[in-house]
C-alpha cells in the first residue's frame, strides 16, 4: 500500500496559473523519490502538502493512512510529529537554541522522555559525526554542519517519510556530497525519501525514480537506477 | 524541560536585546501609568479628600479672650449639633519681620501641643511641629530655619520656623507650643480663644449659620469675635483645583495611553518579526495553541519582571510628584493609593498577554507554508519602490538605503510613526501647558509687581517697628489671592480691646496670613495719604519703572448674592499681568470691568450698566471689558479710582504696586523705599504674591510627565529599529563584505528612522497643538471661567519648528543604540546569520 497517496490536487496561489494543477502521484514505502523541475513548476508546493504544510484546493492527500486535505493546523502538527522529517534549504534550526537542543526538539514535542531523547540525539549527532559540537549554538556550524543538524533533527522521531526541500542548495560541493550520501545511506536503510531539487545529479545520485514536474503538472515518472 | 518550555527559555534568555526591551518598556511604561493614575486619583475632589483626611473643621470660631474663659469656649463643644470638637486654643495676631528687616503680612497664630487634635489634623508638609518655646510651625512664606522677630512684642521674641504645614480648616497661618503665648501677646491684650468644630450637619450654608448661632448663644453676646465654614474653604479650593484638574487629567490619560500602545507595540512587533521562526516551530511538530503559549511566556517572562519593578519604582516616585500635586491644589493626605498599582499591573499583563495571544495567534494560524515563506523573505516586493525612489536621491548611499528600509515593514512603520506622534503631541502639548499655565497664574492673579507699599509694609504704622494697631482696629493682610477664610466670616464688629485679627484663615493663593480680615477695617474711611503724595515718593525712588494703587472696598451688587469687591485703581495696573478676555479696559470714570463670574451672577454683558452700593453710595457702573480673574472667586468689578471718589470723596488707595526697572537690587530698593514711605506712615516690602510655588509645582509635574512619555516613545523606536535592524543583518553583512565602513552602517540605521521621525514631529506638533486648544478652554470652564485668547497664543512659528524637529530627535535617540551594534557587528556572523 503506498505510504503517499496525491489524488487530483490542485492548488493555487491568486488570480494566475495553478501552481499544482490536477496532479496525482503515489509513493511507496522504501522508494527514494526525486521530484524535478524548474523554479515555478509546482516541486515545493508538492512537498508543502505531502507535510501538510500548506492544504490543497482540491484532491485529496493522504500519508501513512492519514488523510491532509482538511486537516487542521494543530493536527498537522501532531502529523508531523508522528510521521515526517523535514530538511529545508536553509536548515531553519532555531538559533537560540544549542544543537542538541534544536534536533532533541521534535521528540519532546512528541512526548518522549528526556533522557531517552537526549540518547538518541546523542546517537544521531555522532551518526552524522557532528556530536562534538553538540552544545554549540548553529550560529558557529558551517553550512554543511548545520544541514547535518537539521537531518539529525529529522530523523528524531523515526519518520514514515523523509521530505528534503532543496538539501544541497545552501551548500558548497563538499558539504553538499556529505549530505547526499547521508540521504542515499538512509534510504538503503529502508527509509522513504522525497527528495525536491533542480540538481539532475543529486536526483541521479539519491533517488530511484524521478518525477519530472512542468507548470503544475507531471511531465514524466522514470524510475531508474540510482547511482549509489 | 519539555519541548514548550525549552522554547521559552531560550527565547528569553538568548533574545537578550528584545528580551531587555521588551522588559524595559513595561518598566517604563508601568512607572508612567503608576505615576499618571496616582495624579488622576490624586485630582479627583482633592480638598474634600485632604479635609477628610485632616478631619478638618466645618465650622471654626474665635472667641474674645476677655470675655469668654476657657472653660466657658469648650462649653460650646457640647452644643447640639456638634460631633466632634477641639480647643479652645489660644490665638495671636502679630507682624513677623525677617533678618534684614524685610517685614511679612501679619500672621495668625495659634498655640497647639501637637498637630494632631483630633477635630483639624494638621500635616506636616516639612519639617517638624514645635516642641519648645521659640519655634514655629508656619503654612507659607518663611522657609526652614528661617528667624522670625515680632520686633513690636517687649523682648523683640524670635520664633525659628522648624516646621511647613498644611490645614485644609485654615485654622490659623501658624502654630507655636502654647506656652509660647504670652510671649506673643500684646501688653495689656488677651489672646483669642479658637473652638474647632466636626458638626453632624454640615452639607449647606444654612446648616453650618444655624450652628454657628447656638454656638453663639452660649457664651456672652457679641464675643465671638468670628467664624469660618468649611464650605467657603471648599468653594475657593474648587475653584482653584477646578482649573488644574483638566492638566492633571490629560496628563494623566496622555501617560495611560503610551503606556499601552508601548508595551502593545513593543510586544506585538517581538512576536510579529518571529514569523519564520514560528513557522520552522510548526514545520517541526508545534501546534498553534503551543505556538500561543510559547510567545506568551516569552513575552510575559521579561514583561513581568518590567512590570512589576516599574509598579514598585512608580509608587516611589509617585510620592515626590503627588507632593507637588498637593502644592498645586493645597491640599494634603494624597498618598499614593494602592489600588491604583494593582489596577496598572492588572491591566498592563492583560495588555501585554493579549497582545502577545494577539500577535501570536495571527502567525499561528498562518498556514505554516506560509509562516516559513513570509518570514524568510519579508521584504519581497515590499518597499522596492521606495528603494528604488530614494536611490535616486543626490545623497550618499547609505543615506538613501536607510531611508528606504522602513517600507519594507508597512504595519511597523505605522506603528512606528504613531509612536513619534505621541511622543511628539506630548512635548508639544507640555510646553503649550506650561506656557498658558504661567501665563494663567499671572493673569488671575495679576500682581506680578515685585514690591508692594502698604501700612503694613516694614516701616508702615502696622508693620514692625511701625505703630502697634489700636483698640478698635482691625489688622489687616495682604490682597488674599482667590478667596479667603475671610469670605465666610461673620467678622464681628471690632476686635475689642487688642487688635487680634477677627479670625484665621490663609487662602488658597497661599498668602500667608492674610485670611482674617482679609481686607481693610473701612478702605472707605480716608485718612490715609492721598494717592499723588504717595505716587510721588515713589515715582521718586530710582529705580522705580511704574506704580499704581489701589483700593479694595466691600459693595453689594443689585441681583447677585453675598458680597463682591469693587476695586479702584489710581493708575494704569495691566502691566501686572491683567488679560482681557473680551473688550477693552476702562478708559475713565464710570466704567468698569468685570471677570466672568461676577458678569454671569449679575447677568450682565459687556454694554450693561451695573448699580455697586459702596458704603451706602450707589455706583453705577458701565460694563466696557471682561476680565480674566479669579480673586475672591471672581466676584470682583475692576474700575478708576475716581469713579469711587466721586461718590466717596475720602477714598484713598490703601496698597501699592511698585515695578522696577531691569538689574535693580530689590533689598536694596525696597530699604530705600520705607525710609522715604516712613513719614507718610507706609512700608515697603517684597510682593509674596509675585511668586508662585503652584507655578513651579505644576513645571516640574509637566517636565517629569513628558521626560516620562518621550522615554517610553524612545523606547518604542529602539525596539522597532532592533527588530529591522536583526532582520537585515545578512543584508548589512553582505554591504560590510563589500566596503561598509561601521560608520556607513552606522548612517543606515539612523536614517532609516529619519523619515518617520520628521513625519512624526511634523504630525505629532499639530495633534498637541490642538488638544492645547481643546484642554484650556476646559480647564477655563470647569472653574467657570472663559481664558483671553492671548493665553493660549504660546506657539510662536520658531517654537512649533523645535517641535517638530523633536520627533526627529525622539526618533534619533531610539535608534542610537541598535546603530552601534550595526556598526560593531563583524561581518562573518552577519554573512552566517539564516
Amino acid at each position: 500500500m503506498p505510504v503517499i497517496e496525491v489524488h487530483g490536487v490542485t492548488r493555487r496561489y491568486g488570480e494566475g496559473p495553478p501552481a499544482l494543477g490536477d496532479l496525482t502521484l503515489t509513493v511507496e514505502p522504501g522508494e527514494a523519490v526525486a521530484i524535478l523541475g524548474p523554479s515555478g513548476s509546482g516541486k515545493s508546493t508538492l512537498l508543502n502538502l505531502i507535510a501538510a504544510l500548506d492544504r490543497p484546493d482540491s484532491g485529496t492527500v493522504t500519508v501513512a493512512g492519514v488523510s491532509l486535505d482538511r486537516i487542521g493546523e494543530a493536527a498537522a502538527a501532531r502529523y508531523r510529529r508522528a510521521h515526517i522529517g523535514m530538511i529545508f534549504q536553509f536548515f531553519n534550526l532555531l538559533d537560540d537554541l544549542s544543537v542538541a537542543e534544536n534536533v532533541v526538539l521534535p521528540a519532546r514535542l512528541a512526548g518522549m522522555g528526556r533522557a531517552e531523547a537526549a540518547r538518541r540525539a546523542a546517537t544521531l549527532l555522532e551518526a552524522l559525526g557532528i556530536d562534538r559540537h553538540a552544545s554549540a549554538y548553529p550560529g558557529r556550524l558551517s553550512g554543511g554542519e548545520r544541514q547535518r543538524v537539521a537531518v539529525a533533527r529529522a530523523l528524531m522521531n523515526e519518520p514514515t517519510v523523509l521530505l528534503a526541500d532543496e538539501p544541497t542548495g545552501a551548500l558548497d560541493s563538499a558539504s553538499g556530497q556529505e549530505v547526499r550520501r547521508l540521504l542515499t545511506d538512509l534510504n538503503r536503510e529502508g527509509q522513504t525519501l522525497v527528495l525536491v531539487t533542480h540538481d539532475e545529479s543529486l536526483a541521479a545520485q539519491c533517488a530511484s525514480r524521478t518525477v519530472r514536474l512542468m507548470d503544475g503538472l507531471i511531465e514524466s515518472d522514470v524510475t531508474v537506477g540510482a547511482d549509489r | 524541560m519539555s519541548g514548550l518550555a525549552t522554547v521559552v527559555r531560550s527565547g528569553v534568555g538568548r533574545r537578550r536585546v528584545q528580551t531587555v526591551v521588551i522588559a524595559l518598556s513595561a518598566f517604563l511604561a508601568v512607572t508612567a501609568a503608576v505615576l499618571a493614575g496616582s495624579l488622576l486619583a490624586a485630582s479627583k475632589a482633592p480638598f474634600e479628600r485632604s479635609f477628610a483626611a485632616q478631619n478638618g473643621a466645618h465650622l471654626s470660631a474665635l472667641f474674645d479672650g476677655g470675655r469668654v474663659t476657657g472653660a466657658q469656649a469648650a462649653a460650646t463643644a457640647h452644643a447640639a449639633g456638634v460631633a466632634e470638637s477641639a480647643g479652645p486654643f489660644a490665638v495671636v495676631t502679630q507682624t513677623p519681620r525677617l533678618p534684614g528687616g524685610m517685614g511679612l503680612p501679619p500672621l495668625t497664630i495659634a498655640g497647639r501641643d501637637r498637630p494632631g487634635a483630633g477635630v483639624d489634623r494638621v500635616t506636616i508638609v516639612q519639617g517638624r511641629w514645635p516642641s519648645a518655646p521659640g519655634e514655629i510651625a508656619v503654612v507659607d512664606g518663611p522657609g526652614l530655619g528661617d528667624e522670625l522677630t515680632f520686633a513690636d512684642l517687649p523682648g523683640s521674641p524670635a520664633f525659628t520656623v522648624v516646621g511647613r504645614v498644611r490645614s485644609a480648616s485654615s485654622s490659623a497661618d501658624a502654630w507655636v507650643v502654647p506656652s509660647a503665648i504670652p510671649s506673643l501677646t500684646s501688653p495689656g491684650s488677651v489672646p483669642g480663644r479658637q473652638m474647632l468644630y466636626r458638626l453632624t450637619a454640615a452639607t449647606t450654608t444654612a446648616e453650618i449659620d444655624s450652628e454657628r448661632s447656638v454656638v453663639a448663644a452660649m457664651v456672652p453676646a457679641g464675643s465671638l469675635l468670628g467664624s469660618q465654614s468649611w464650605l467657603t474653604l471648599k468653594q475657593a479650593a474648587d475653584r482653584n483645583s477646578a482649573l488644574f484638574v483638566p492638566f492633571l487629567v490629560a496628563f494623566g490619560l496622555l501617560g495611560v495611553v503610551m503606556a499601552i500602545l508601548s508595551v502593545g507595540g513593543v510586544v506585538s512587533g517581538a512576536v510579529g518579526a518571529a514569523t519564520l521562526r514560528i513557522g520552522v516551530l510548526k514545520a517541526i511538530g508545534f501546534t498553534p495553541a503551543q505556538v500561543v503559549r510559547a510567545y506568551l511566556g516569552q513575552a510575559l517572562i521579561p514583561a513581568g519582571i518590567g512590570i512589576v519593578l516599574g509598579a514598585v519604582v512608580g509608587s516611589v516616585l509617585a510620592v515626590p510628584l503627588l507632593k507637588q500635586t498637593e502644592d498645586v491644589y493645597e491640599s494634603s493626605g494624597s498618598g499614593v493609593a494602592p489600588w491604583v498599582g494593582l489596577v496598572v499591573v492588572a491591566v498592563a499583563v492583560a495588555v501585554v498577554a493579549g497582545t502577545a495571544w494577539l500577535a501570536a495567534l495571527r502567525a499561528g494560524r498562518l498556514r505554516t507554508a506560509d509562516a516559513l515563506a513570509i518570514g524568510r523573505a519579508p521584504v519581497a516586493g515590499r518597499g522596492r519602490r521606495a528603494a528604488a525612489l530614494s536611490g535616486r536621491l543626490p545623497l550618499p548611499r547609505p543615506v538613501t538605503l536607510g531611508l528606504a528600509q522602513p517600507f519594507a515593514r508597512p504595519g511597523r512603520l505605522t506603528a512606528m510613526v504613531a509612536t513619534v506622534v505621541f511622543g511628539a503631541a506630548s512635548v508639544a502639548l507640555a510646553v503649550g501647558l506650561a506656557g498658558t499655565l504661567g501665563l494663567i497664574e499671572t493673569a488671575r492673579t495679576h500682581d506680578t509687581a515685585p514690591v508692594s507699599v502698604d501700612a503694613f509694609g516694614a516701616g508702615g504704622r502696622f508693620g514692625p517697628g511701625g505703630q502697634v494697631a489700636g483698640p478698635g482696629e482691625r489688622s489687616a493682610g495682604q490682597n488674599a489671592g482667590t478667596g479667603t477664610g475671610a469670605a465666610g466670616q461673620n467678622a464681628g464688629a471690632g476686635t475689642g480691646s487688642t487688635g487680634q485679627t477677627a479670625g484665621p484663615g490663609t487662602g488658597p493663593g497661599g498668602q500667608p496670613g492674610s485670611g482674617s480680615a482679609g481686607k481693610q477695617a473701612d478702605p472707605l474711611a480716608g485718612g490715609g495719604p492721598s494717592a499723588a503724595k504717595v505716587e510721588s515718593v515713589i515715582d521718586a525712588q530710582p529705580g522705580t519703572k511704574a506704580s499704581y494703587g489701589m483700593v479694595e472696598a466691600p459693595a453689594t451688587l443689585a441681583g447677585v448674592t453675598g458680597e463682591v469687591d469693587v476695586v479702584g485703581y489710581s493708575a494704569d495696573p495691566r502691566w501686572a499681568g491683567f488679560e482681557m478676555t473680551e473688550g477693552r479696559w476702562f478708559a475713565g470714570p464710570g466704567e468698569a470691568v468685570a471677570p466672568t463670574p461676577l458678569l454671569t451672577a449679575a447677568g450682565a454683558k459687556i454694554g450693561d450698566t451695573v448699580i455697586a452700593t459702596v458704603g451706602g453710595h450707589r455706583i453705577p457702573l458701565r460694563i466696557v471689558g471682561e476680565l480674566f480673574s479669579t480673586r475672591n472667586q471672581g466676584m470682583q468689578l475692576f474700575t478708576d479710582l475716581s469713579t469711587l471718589s466721586a461718590a466717596i470723596p475720602d477714598v484713598t488707595p490703601s496698597e501699592y504696586r511698585v515695578a522696577v526697572a531691569p538689574g535693580i537690587d530689590l533689598d536694596a530698593y525696597v530699604n530705600k523705599l520705607n525710609t522715604a514711605l516712613q513719614p507718610l506712615g507706609l512700608g515697603a516690602m517684597r510682593n509674596p504674591a509675585s511668586h508662585s510655588d503652584v507655578l513651579l509645582a505644576l513645571d516640574t509635574l509637566t517636565l517629569f510627565l513628558t521626560v516620562m512619555l518621550v522615554a517610553v516613545a524612545a523606547l518604542g523606536i529602539l525596539n522597532a529599529v532592533v527588530l529591522q535592524t536583526r532582520e537585515r543583518v545578512r543584508e548589512l553583512g553582505v554591504h560590510k563584505a563589500i566596503g561598509m565602513t561601521p560608520r556607513q552602517a552606522v548612517t543606515v540605521v539612523l536614517s532609516s528612522v529619519v523619515l518617520v521621525g520628521v513625519v512624526g514631529g511634523v504630525a505629532g506638533v499639530p495633534a498637541g497643538v490642538a488638544l492645547h486648544r481643546v484642554l484650556m478652554p476646559a480647564m477655563g470652564a470647569s472653574a467657570g471661567i472663559r481664558l483671553p485668547r492671548a493665553l493660549l497664543e504660546v506657539y510662536h512659528p520658531w517654537l512649533l519648528l523645535l517641535l517638530a524637529a523633536g520627533g526627529l530627535v525622539i526618533a534619533v535617540v531610539g535608534a542610537l543604540l541598535p546603530a552601534g551594534w550595526a556598526a560593531r557587528l563583524r561581518t562573518a556572523t552577519a554573512l552566517r546569520t539564516e
